[in-house]
C-alpha cells in the first residue's frame, strides 16, 4: 500500500537502526503510550533488533484495556435488556466482566451483539431495526471520539431516534500526568501516539516536556517511524534536552485538528472517568452534553455504575502503568492467555499481555 | 488510501461529505466530517475507523521518506568513509 | 414444483415432493450411474491401497460469494482434506439440511456448482441425503460431504513424516477466501476485486507424488480456518520440531494486504480454500516448486521456510525488517479491530 510500504522497507530499517545504536550514548527508559505502537513494535520484530540500552514499557495506550470492570459489568447489563442491541468494535467482545462473562457469553445466551468496523455502521442497524435501541459502545481516546461524535450528530440530523452511546471516553494526557506524578515510575522518554497526535496536535505534550524533563517524540507507526522517533529521542536523551518533536510530519502538526476537537467539544464535555489500573482521573474522561442526553446510553437506559473488583490475582493494573511487565503476573501464560483472557490486558490484540503471548511465547 | 472521489460541501456537515478512497483496488466510503483539511482528488487519507482524521498530500509524505533517507544515508556515509580509512 | 418456489417442509417428507427434488434438481445435475440408481448405498469398485476417509460440514454466510459459493467450498474442501493425506478422491457422499423458505433457485444454483466440481475435478457425487427444517432452525442451507479416497501403496503423507531439513512450500497466495467472507458480513463494506480462492488440489498433489521421488512429499496441509499461522503450529507440533518462515517469501495479493490493513487483520490468520502446505526434501524443493508453478491452482507457488530444530512447535517469522517474531495459533475468530 501506498505510504505504508516505504515505511517498512528493510533498505530504510537497516541503516536507521544503525544510526540508532550509534545515538543511544546511555541507558534509557521509553514509555510507548499507544497500544498500536505496542504491537507494531512486536509484529515488525523491531523489539528483537533495538539497542539493549533501550527499555520499552508499554503504557496505558490499549482502550480496551484500560476500560474499568465496572463499565464492563454496564455493558453486560445493558446487553441482558429487551429491544437492546449493542454494537461495538470487535476488540470488546470478549473481554470479561467482574463476573467472569463477557459479550461473547451474552451473545451465545441471545443477547443481540453486532460488531461493526465504523462507529457510523451503527446507524444503519438502527434503520434496520427500528423497533430496538441500538446502544453504541464509545470506548477510545481523541481518535475515536470524534467520529464517535459525528454518529451522534449525524443520528440527530437523520432524525434517528433509537441509537444511543455508552460513553467511556477517554483523554491521553491526564493519565500520563498521574503517571508521571508516580515516583516509582521512572522513564526518560515518551514515544508519543500517532493518531491521538494526529487530533491533538504535537503542541499537546510541551507542558509534558516542561514539567517533567521528558523527551517526547511523536512516532508512526511504521517501523521506520519507530526507528526515526527514537533516534531522535536518543539524541534528545545524549544531550541532555527534553523537548516535543515531531518524527510523523505526513499525519501531525504542531497544532490541534480543529474540524475533529470542535466537533467532540459540541458533543461532549469533560467528565472523571475510572480507569482500569488507574482509579477515577479527574476530567480524564468526556460525558455527552445535557443537549444530547436522548442519545446517551447511561442517561436513557438509567445505567447505574457499580463498584467492581478486578479478577483475583489480575496485574493488569501495575501492567498498564508500566511498573511490571506481562511475565510477573502470576495469571500470565497459566490461567490467562488469549484463547482463555482473564483481565483485558490479555483480551485485546493491542494489549501488552497479549503482545508479549503472541510474539514472544 | 488515495481519494479518487469526493461527495458534500466543506461548508455543510448535511451535505453529506464522503470521500471515496483506493488502495491498491480496494474501494472504501470515508467519512469527511472530522478530517484537518479537506481533501482534493490525489490526496491520501489518513483513517480511523471509517473515519478520514488527516489529509496527507503525497508531497509532505515525499518529504517525510526524504528526511528519513537522509538519516539513513548520513549512516552508509559514515560508514563509507570508515572504511576507507 | 411449487409456486412459492421456495422450499416446503413437504421437501423432506421422503414423498412425491422429495421425488420431485431428486429428480428435478439432483439428478439433473449430478448425473451419474451410481446415484442415479437411487439404492440406500453406493456400491463401489474395489481398488488396491489404504482407504482415506474425510468428512466436512459447511455452514458458511453469505452461502454465495465472489469465487465460489457453499457448495464449491462443500466438494473442493473435502477433496482437499483426502488428498492431504496423499490419497486420491474416489467418490463423495453430499448430505443438504435445507430451511424450510430457502429458494429453490438458490439450491439449483449451489447444486449446479457442486455438479461442475465435482465434474471437474473428476470426483463423483455418489450418495446423498436431503432433510428440511422449519424456518429458524438452521440458516438457509447447511451441507455436509464425506469423502473416501485411496493411498496408493508406498504413499506415507503426514504431519509426523516431516523432518528437519525440509523446506515449506506455500502453493499460492494467502488469505483470499477468509477476507473475502468478512468483507461480504453486514458491517464491513469494503468493494474490490476480492475473491474466494475455492478450488480442489487433487490434480496437483497426484503430479507431485507422480514426478517427486518417491518419499520425497513428507506432509501436506491445507491451512483452512486459522490461516497458515495455525497449519504451520500443527505440523510444528507434530513434527516436535520448530518451524521458520520468511515474511517476505509468502505471497499475498496486494488487495488482499491492503483490505487486511484497513481492517486490522492478519492475513496469516485468514482461511484458504484452495491452497496447500508441502512439507518437501531439500533436494527436492525446487523441482517440486516448479510442478506447483505448472498447474492452474499452484501458480504463484513459493518457498516459504523450513522446519530446523530448536524449541519443538515453535513457529517464527522472519520480519521484513530483519528481526523475528513467534507465531501463535489462532485464539477464536479473527474480528475487525478499533485501529
Amino acid at each position: 500500500m501506498k505510504y505504508l510500504d516505504e515505511f517498512r522497507d528493510q533498505t530504510l530499517a537497516e541503516p536507521l537502526l544503525k544510526e540508532l545504536r550509534r545515538s543511544v550514548t546511555k541507558p534509557f527508559r521509553v514509555m510507548e503510550v499507544c497500544g498500536t505502537h505496542t504491537m507494531s513494535i512486536f509484529r515488525s520484530g523491531l523489539r528483537t533488533l533495538l539497542p539493549e540500552e533501550i527499555e520499552l514499557i508499554s503504557g496505558p495506550g490499549c482502550p480496551v484495556c484500560v476500560t474499568s470492570a465496572s463499565h464492563i459489568d454496564a455493558i453486560l447489563a445493558m446487553a441482558e435488556l429487551q429491544n437492546t442491541r449493542i454494537a461495538l468494535f470487535g476488540d470488546l467482545f470478549r473481554v470479561p466482566g467482574s463476573n467472569g462473562l463477557s459479550l461473547a457469553n451474552a451473545s451465545s445466551q441471545g443477547a443481540k451483539v453486532d460488531i461493526v468496523y465504523s462507529p457510523m455502521d451503527s446507524l444503519n442497524l438502527a434503520r434496520k431495526y427500528p423497533e430496538e435501541l441500538i446502544v453504541f459502545l464509545g470506548v477510545g481516546f481523541e481518535t475515536t471520539t470524534p467520529g464517535i461524535a459525528a454518529t451522534i450528530l449525524a443520528a440527530k440530523n437523520s432524525a434517528l431516534d433509537n441509537f444511543a452511546v455508552f460513553s467511556t471516553h477517554k483523554t491521553m494526557p491526564p493519565p500520563l500526568l498521574a503517571l508521571l506524578d508516580d515516583p516509582e515510575l521512572q522513564i526518560d522518554g515518551l514515544l508519543c501516539p500517532g493518531h491521538v497526535s494526529s487530533i491533538i496536535g504535537a503542541g499537546a505534550y510541551q507542558p509534558l516536556a516542561d514539567t517533567y524533563k521528558l523527551a517526547c517524540v511523536v512516532g508512526g507507526f511504521e517501523p521506520a517511524d519507530i526507528l526515526q522517533a527514537l533516534i531522535l529521542m536518543a539524541r534528545q536523551i545524549a544531550n541532555g534536552e527534553a523537548r516535543v518533536e515531531n518524527a510523523y510530519t505526513r499525519a501531525v502538526r504542531w497544532e490541534e485538528n480543529s474540524r475533529a476537537q470542535q466537533m467532540v467539544r459540541a458533543i461532549f464535555k469533560t467528565a472523571d472517568m475510572e480507569w482500569r489500573g488507574l482509579g477515577v482521573i479527574p476530567e480524564s474522561g468526556l460525558a455527552i452534553r445535557e443537549e444530547y442526553s436522548h442519545y446517551d446510553a447511561e442517561r436513557r437506559l438509567n445505567i447505574k455504575l457499580t463498584p467492581a473488583t478486578e479478577p483475583k490475582g489480575c496485574r493488569c493494573g501495575e501492567i498498564l502503568k508500566g511498573k511490571e511487565v506481562p511475565s510477573q503476573c502470576p495469571l500470565y501464560g497459566k490461567r490467562c492467555t488469549p484463547g482463555n483472557p482473564v483481565g483485558p490486558c490479555m483480551v485485546s490484540s493491542e494489549g501488552t499481555c497479549a503482545a508479549f503471548f503472541k510474539y514472544t511465547q | 488510501m488515495k481519494v479518487i472521489e469526493i461527495q458534500g460541501d466543506p461548508d455543510d456537515f448535511l451535505s453529506g461529505q464522503i470521500a471515496l478512497v483506493d488502495a491498491d483496488g480496494i474501494r472504501k466510503e470515508t467519512r469527511l466530517d472530522i478530517v484537518d483539511r479537506w481533501p482534493d482528488l490525489g490526496d491520501y487519507l489518513i483513517i480511523h475507523a471509517g473515519f478520514a482524521i488527516h489529509t496527507l498530500d503525497p508531497q509532505e509524505a515525499e518529504t517525510n521518506i526524504r528526511l528519513m533517507r537522509e538519516m539513513a544515508e548520513k549512516v552508509e556515509a559514515a560508514e563509507a568513509v570508515e572504511q576507507r580509512t | 414444483m411449487n409456486p412459492g418456489n421456495t422450499i416446503l417442509l413437504d421437501h423432506g417428507s421422503g414423498g412425491i415432493a422429495s421425488q420431485e427434488l431428486i429428480s428435478q434438481i439432483f439428478l439433473k445435475h449430478l448425473d451419474n450411474s451410481i446415484l442415479a440408481s437411487l439404492e440406500d448405498s453406493a456400491v463401489m469398485e474395489n481398488h488396491p491401497g489404504k482407504i482415506a476417509f474425510s468428512t466436512d460440514s459447511y455452514v458458511v454466510d453469505p452461502i454465495f460469494f465472489p469465487g465460489g459459493n457453499i457448495g464449491t467450498l462443500a466438494v473442493h474442501g473435502t477433496i482437499n482434506d483426502l488428498t492431504m493425506r496423499g490419497a486420491r478422491p474416489l467418490c463423495l457422499s453430499l448430505g443438504l439440511i435445507l430451511e424450510e423458505g430457502f429458494k429453490l433457485d438458490d439450491l439449483e444454483r449451489v447444486i449446479v456448482s457442486i455438479a461442475e466440481c465435482a465434474k471437474s475435478a473428476d470426483v463423483p457425487i455418489v450418495t446423498g441425503d436431503t432433510k428440511v427444517v422449519p424456518r429458524g432452525k438452521c440458516d438457509k442451507i447447511f451441507i455436509n460431504t464425506s469423502g473416501i479416497g485411496i493411498v496408493e501403496d508406498g504413499v506415507n503423507v503426514s504431519s509426523t513424516m516431516a523432518q528437519e531439513g525440509d523446506l515449506i512450500l506455500l502453493s499460492g497466495s494467502m488469505g483470499d477466501h477468509g477476507i473475502t467472507i468478512m468483507t461480504r458480513r453486514a458491517g464491513i463494506s469494503l468493494d474490490g476485486n476480492l475473491a474466494s480462492d475455492s478450488a480442489a488440489l487433487n490434480e496437483l498433489v497426484a503430479l507431485l507424488l507422480d514426478k517427486l521421488p518417491s518419499g520425497s512429499l513428507h506432509t501436506l496441509r491445507d491451512p483452512t480456518r486459522g490461516g497458515v499461522a495455525t497449519s504451520l503450529n500443527e505440523i510444528a507440533a507434530a513434527a516436535g520440531l520448530a518451524v521458520e518462515i520468511d515474511d517476505q517469501a509468502i505471497p499475498v495479493k496486494p488487495e488482499v494486504r491492503a483490505a487486511c490493513e484497513i481492517m486490522g487483520l492478519d492475513p496469516l490468520y485468514l482461511a484458504n480454500e484452495g491452497k496447500c502446505l508441502a512439507l518437501v526434501a531439500p533436494e527436492q524443493a525446487a523441482k517440486a516448486l516448479q510442478l506447483m508453478r505448472s498447474t492452474a491452482v499452484g501458480t504463484d507457488a513459493a518457498i516459504i521456510g523450513s522446519l530446523k530444530a530448536g524449541k519443538a512447535g515453535q513457529v517464527v517469522l522472519r520480519t521484513a525488517i530483519g528481526g523475528s517474531r513467534i507465531i501463535t495459533p489462532l485464539h477464536g475468530e479473527p474480528l475487525p479491530r478499533i485501529c
